[in-house]
């Protein structure tokens, strides 16, 4: 792949590349919905395990054994009932979790035979019954008179207002952008969440009501924390990460290297993919799921050479094998052990990138070469990491929110150092930045919420 | 490679797997392609009387699924052959022709008198056939007319027509036995003393599989209404081994031979009737779910099986089970077990742990040192065999005999065979005085 610059072919970054169906055919469901005889079939396997390590891996706690025994008794809606009660989510989980490294990896059927209960199929199975019946399976609780304010709806933030609205408090959720969903709207593939499936979410979580939404409405800019504290009887900041690492590499701000993170975001709200114009050789840098996603939408979109280089060896990348294998097997070339140098830009476009080969020293510790690797590139996409941006977490009367490495510090009750403001999602410390991890969040913080506003009826009318 | 062939009452057929009177052998055609298949011999489905029979014309079947849909209990509501006698007799006759070395029995139903019973058996007997079964069993149906099971609930009638068959035909008889009854013993009691060749069993038990619970009728439902139906599979087996087993120990009934029916599905079962004394053994709802072709798992499982066992022919094991069927007084109270878990083979479903926890003897850990892990607390275990049965993974848990002392009770565990009859908690021990040895029952396969 390494040429001498003068003998690079012309940049090349066009939209269109792809027929209508081979876009359909590239971006249909990673896995189509099982048919109701698919599902009682995968039901059949499970064994309905005692303290099943499938529930212990799944960081909502899903009663996966319960859900899989309904759906086999024919009842997937009453599945879809379990699935919600731990994870109101659970649609979007089923499709975009990493079941892989979570309740799948354990299954005592992927001990037995290498071939796990497909849990995550068989929970969209019962939570697209529901969800297409258009009713929600929940009722609220008499009105309490409490006001929480819910800034970000992302999955943290919906799962934590809707338990509250559940409880019968009054959420006001708000959300910087147009959309409802934060990353499931903005950041998930799109082979993952077809047919709109983030939106329809979000209409089903707030059909429990009590919950007034506020779009375009930005934390530090159009509210603040210390209003927010004053007005509302709870806050839970689900903030998510509002910025991606910097590429420490020459060239690395040009236009067409760009943040993976915003490129999907891009994508995803894009309404013809025909007219969405990508590279016809796309380097993406980074290890992770995001990288993934990145590559495989670039070649599902048409670029006809697509490389992931990753600047540690393989077994560092943080997307799970499965998801490597899925781009690989889409045709998307897994470089590793090469760390940017420098993004190659002539006459105003990028041209290529050059890497520097690492290899791992005598210590264990990422040591540069001094190999030099160019691979040509059209557009360079950079997926090496998203921070949080602290910004509107100090305003108001009283102390800041403590941070921790960068993020938001909190306890296991998800509250921060601020009395009365919780936290959850990827904008906390110690997270695993998962949806399912997200959703936890939001549930757990809303029950504690729920009991400190509890706590406080209580004392008022005693 | 064993030989299969077998001689039952008489009757010669290359192997013993049989087609029970049913559906498959209604016809001409079914029969054909059932020798072609390679079974052994075929029981005619029951004739009966002119003008012949009519079924529903709606579902006559219902059905138990385990997982995957495996078909684990069926249940009919069929009558015996819908066409007529001189239909079924020329078939027979031609079939019989063209296989003379296949065994052909005519399974028979006739109203209770002896003019019927008399008019008919030389008609039969006509066609070649090698011999009769009398079909005492079907619970459905027939039963409302004084016939099949009606006639078999009762040990005197079931004496008084084998006696007229036995009168007026040469070929030998077989009395099929309906399980609908509370003893089976009575029963084949009467057909020997009736003067049977052989008995057949089990036929099929009365049964509803299920209700529709949007309609709240039984299934299979005619027109919203459902009768009762004739329960047979897998799910029967253990009834039919244990009836099987009934008449092959019971002193009055020991030695006579016996047609094994009744949820034969592999080699596997058609060995175990065997084992108890069988002669042949006779298939139904294994063929209606698969068709005729498992016989050829059936035959080659089944020569497999005693080769490895060094048995050169079905007599060879023929009945060595019988005497290890006995009274559960008899059974050695000094046979201690402990369950043991292969930790190798283990899945960690917990389902042994969870299955003793809540409903027997807290005796399986399911965490250890912190970690999930399930271990077999000898100080707990009964030996009770749960465990076993509800583990996934076939050979993880086994039940190993112990000697020494029993961590569970803290007593040493006598090497002596003792039973109940003596055991100082019995209230009858005392009157008996001394130990009862088990009783030696006549040999099955005489």
């Amino acid at each position: 792949m390494s040429h001498s610059p003068q003998r690079r072919s012309p940049p090349d970054i066009a939209a269109g590349r792809v027929s209508a169906d081979g876009l359909r055919a590239n971006f249909s469901d990673l896995h189509p919905p099982l048919t109701a005889h698919e599902a009682v079939v995968e039901a059949d396997r499970c064994y309905f395990c005692y303290d099943a390590p499938c529930v212990q891996a799944c960081p909502t706690g899903i009663d996966i054994p319960l859900f899989i025994r309904q759906i086999q008794t024919g009842l997937p809606q009453s599945a879809a009932e379990t699935i919600f009660e731990a994870n109101i989510l659970g649609g979007m989980c089923a499709r975009v979790c990493p079941t892989e490294t979570l309740c799948e990896e354990v299954c005592v059927r992927e001990v037995a035979e290498g071939k796990p209960v497909k849990i995550g199929e068989l929970q969209r199975h019962a939570t697209d019954r529901l969800i297409e019946t258009g009713e929600h399976p929940f009722e609220r609780a008499p009105e309490t008179g409490r006001r929480v304010a819910v800034v970000g709806a992302g999955p943290a933030g919906l799962s934590c207002a809707h338990r509250l609205a559940v409880n019968g408090h009054a959420v006001t959720l708000f959300d910087a952008r147009d959309k409802l969903g934060g990353l499931n709207e903005y950041g998930i593939a799109a082979y993952k969440a077809t047919e709109e499936f983030a939106r329809r979410e979000v209409e089903f979580v707030l059909s429990i009501g009590g919950i007034e939404v506020r779009t375009g409405t930005a934390l530090g800019r159009d509210i603040h924390l210390g209003d927010l504290v004053r007005d509302y009887d709870g806050v839970f900041l689900g903030l998510g990460l509002g910025a991606v690492n910097a590429l420490a590499a020459e060239g690395a701000d040009h236009g067409e290297s760009r943040d993976a993170v915003a490129w999907i975001a891009d994508l995803r709200q894009t309404r013809d993919l025909a007219e969405l114009p990508i590279g016809r050789r796309v380097v993406v840098i980074g290890g992770g799921m995001t990288a993934i996603d990145a590559a495989i939408q670039a070649k599902a979109l048409g670029a006809e050479e697509v490389t992931i280089a990753y600047r540690r060896g393989q077994e560092a990348m943080n997307a799970s094998a499965y998801e490597q294998e899925l781009a690989q097997t889409r045709g998307v070339t897994i470089r590793t052990n090469l760390q940017p140098r420098r993004v190659v830009v002539e006459d105003g476009s990028v041209r290529a990138i050059e890497l520097e080969r690492t290899r791992l020293d005598a210590d264990g510790r990422l040591a540069a070469t001094g190999e030099i690797v160019t691979i040509e590139a059209d557009q360079v996409f950079k997926a090496i990491g998203q921070a949080f941006v602290p910004e509107g977490c100090s305003g108001g009367e009283g102390e800041g929110l403590a941070l921790e490495g960068g993020r938001i510090r909190v306890d296991a009750s998800r509250r921060t150092s601020r009395a009365g403001i919780w936290a959850g999602g990827d904008c906390v410390a110690g997270g695993e930045d998962l949806t399912v991890t997200a959703v936890e969040d939001g549930k757990i913080a809303a029950n504690d919420i729920h009991a400190a506003l509890s706590a406080g009826q209580q004392q008022a009318a005693e | 490679m064993a030989d299969l062939s077998t001689n039952f009452i008489g009757i010669r057929s290359p192997n013993p797997f049989w087609l029970a009177s049913a559906p498959p052998t209604d016809k001409e055609y079914n029969v054909r392609r059932a020798f072609e298949a390679g079974w052994g011999g075929v029981v005619w489905k029951t004739l009966g009387q002119d003008p012949a029979v009519v079924n529903v014309n709606g579902p006559r079947y219902g059905a138990i699924h385990g997982a995957g849909r495996r078909l684990l209990g069926f249940n009919n509501i069929e009558l015996i052959t819908d066409r007529s006698l001189e239909t079924n007799l020329a078939e027979i006759e031609r079939v019989k022709r063209d296989y003379p070395d296949h065994a052909v029995v005519v399974s028979l139903m006739v109203p209770c008198e002896e003019e019927a019973w008399k008019a008919i058996l030389p008609r039969v007997e006509a066609t070649g056939a090698d011999g009769l079964e009398l079909n005492f069993g079907c619970p459905h149906g027939m039963s409302e007319r004084g016939m099949g099971s009606a006639v078999g609930q009762v040990p005197e009638y079931i004496e008084m027509v084998t006696r007229w068959c036995k009168t007026h035909s040469r070929l030998p008889v077989i009395v099929k036995l309906t399980p609908n009854i509370t003893d089976i013993r009575f029963p084949a009691r009467a057909a020997k003393a009736g003067g049977a060749d052989a008995v057949s069993l089990i036929n099929t038990i009365s049964s509803i599989v299920s209700i529709d619970l949007d309609n709240f009728a039984p299934q299979p439902s005619i027109d919203g209404k459902g009768s009762h139906g004739g329960y047979c599979g897998p799910a029967v087996k253990p009834i039919a081994l244990n009836m099987t087993a009934e008449i092959a120990r019971d002193p009055q009934t020991a030695g006579i031979p016996i047609s094994g029916i009744g949820g034969v599905t592999t080699w596997r079962d058609a060995a175990e009737f065997i084992a108890l004394g069988c002669g042949t053994v006779q298939v139904c709802t294994a063929a209606m779910t698969y068709g005729f072709r498992v016989v050829e798992e059936m035959k080659a499982g089944l020569a497999r099986w005693m080769d490895e066992k060094g048995y050169a022919s079905i007599e060879d094991f023929r009945g060595r089970a019988a005497p290890n069927v006995t009274d559960w007084q008899y059974l050695n109270l000094n046979y201690v077990t402990k369950a043991r878990i292969d930790q190798d083979k283990c899945i960690s479903c917990g389902r042994c742990h969870i299955a003793c926890e809540d409903t027997s003897h807290q005796a399986i850990t399911a965490m250890k040192d912190g970690r999930r892990h399930f271990e077999v607390i000898d100080e707990e275990c009964v030996g009770c065999n749960l465990c076993v049965e509800v583990c996934p993974v076939e050979d993880c848990i086994t039940m190993e005999r112990i000697s020494g002392t029993d961590p569970r009770t803290g007593k040493a565990i006598p090497e002596t065979y003792a039973n109940w009859t003596q055991h100082p908690n019995n209230p009858s021990a005392a009157e008996r005085l001394q130990f009862a040895p088990e009783p030696v029952v006549a040999d099955a396969a005489e």
